[in-house]
């Protein structure tokens, strides 16, 4: 009769958990190769302007950023509200975009320093002339490429 | 009557429901980039003997620190732009070695050529906008594609595809090379028939 009885204890084993941490690395790798970091603060206002006959801007080690705008709320007081550059994490003026050109096109790789695009992040509301002055000075670096980033939608949006 | 411990939940296909959710992430996740109209500096040397371009060859689009627009000494609305772009680059009014077979404009004589010599010159002070700006640039690419996506259409009928989709499948880098490499000559077939001659003049001082 002992034969049929329960075994004591009778419950499953418990599930070893020995894989759950690799699922775990896994998933943080793949977040961790994902993630762009965004490497500059923004001091400025940016609304990017609307347009939509654009082109997708790939490969993001052969881009130097420049933004510019208003200072942002908080800067407003020490930088006033006339448009400003910058470059990194700094205010710049004209005068230094070119040497931020130069060092940037210098920390690149060999074969990517003849491809590079600036990519200028510019608030809508803008003076042109400001812009025109960035573009000088690209010019006398030699940095013709240029790229004026926007955000998909239509044009009429930029006309309010 | 003993006391009944809970049984354990069974936690073996926690793994593959793991699994799944980073597939998920995997294909769905697209990294954000940015994208934007791209131009072309004209390099800082001066020229000393510039090019003569015949006044009809020029397309002048000013932009004043109002943000209003004069296309060829005449007010118009950005959204008239586009339309009057086409116009001008598509009206093939040249004759002998200037004629331009594929235009399918009036053929105005006080119009282009053709769409190789014709030259759009865009002009802004230094108080415009720089989103009025944009918009103006922006119409004045979407008429060059208008046109290119015509002329691709004709040259390529089988493929489906318009220029802008196909460009924007040769610069994707998840294209097969394969397909890249017949992209190519197609494109650069439609680029030859329509090159983006945009000059932006250094901007007036006084206005």
């Amino acid at each position: 009769m002992s034969k049929f009885k329960k075994k004591k204890g009778g419950e499953l084993p418990a599930i070893s958990t020995a894989s759950l941490p690799d699922i775990v690395f896994m998933l943080l790798f793949f977040f961790m190769v994902a993630t762009v970091m965004r490497d500059s603060t923004l001091m400025v206002a940016n609304t990017l302007p609307a347009a939509d006959q654009v082109q997708k801007l790939d490969k993001k080690d052969r881009v130097m950023y420049i933004y510019a705008g208003k200072p942002s709320d908080r800067y407003q007081d020490k930088f006033g509200t006339q448009p400003k550059i910058q470059l990194n994490d700094k205010f710049a003026t004209v005068a230094d975009v070119g040497a931020f050109i130069l060092a940037e096109r210098a920390s690149k790789r060999q074969e990517l320093q003849n491809v590079l695009t600036t990519a200028l992040k510019v608030d809508g509301e803008t003076n042109m002339g400001l812009i025109t002055d960035i573009k000088q000075e690209l010019r006398k670096v030699n940095a013709l490429k240029i790229n004026y980033t926007t955000r998909n939608g239509d044009y009429m949006q930029n006309l309010k | 009557m003993a006391k009944r411990s809970a049984p354990e939940v069974n936690a073996g296909s926690m793994a593959d429901i793991a699994f799944l959710l980073l597939i998920f992430f995997l294909v769905t996740t697209t990294i954000e980039t940015d994208s934007g109209l791209n131009r072309k500096l004209p390099p800082m040397e001066d020229v000393v003997d510039p090019p003569i371009i015949k006044e009809r060859n020029i397309f002048t689009v000013v932009v004043n620190k109002n943000n209003d627009l004069l296309v060829e000494e005449k007010p118009l609305e950005i959204s008239e732009l586009r339309e009057a772009a086409v116009a001008f680059l598509d009206n093939g009014g040249g004759k002998g070695e200037d004629a331009c077979n594929y235009c399918q404009g009036p053929r105005d004589k006080d119009s282009s050529d053709n769409p190789d010599k014709a030259v759009i010159s865009l002009k802004n002070d230094r108080e415009t906008d720089y989103k009025v700006y944009i918009a103006v640039q922006n119409e004045l690419v979407a008429a060059y594609n208008v046109l290119r996506n015509r002329e691709f259409a004709r040259l390529n009928p089988n493929l489906g595809l318009s220029f802008v989709d196909a460009d924007r499948r040769y610069s994707d880098p998840r294209t097969s090379t394969s397909e890249k490499e017949a992209l190519k000559p197609k494109l650069a077939e439609v680029k030859v028939l329509f090159p983006q001659k945009l000059s932006e003049a250094e901007p007036s001082k006084t206005n």
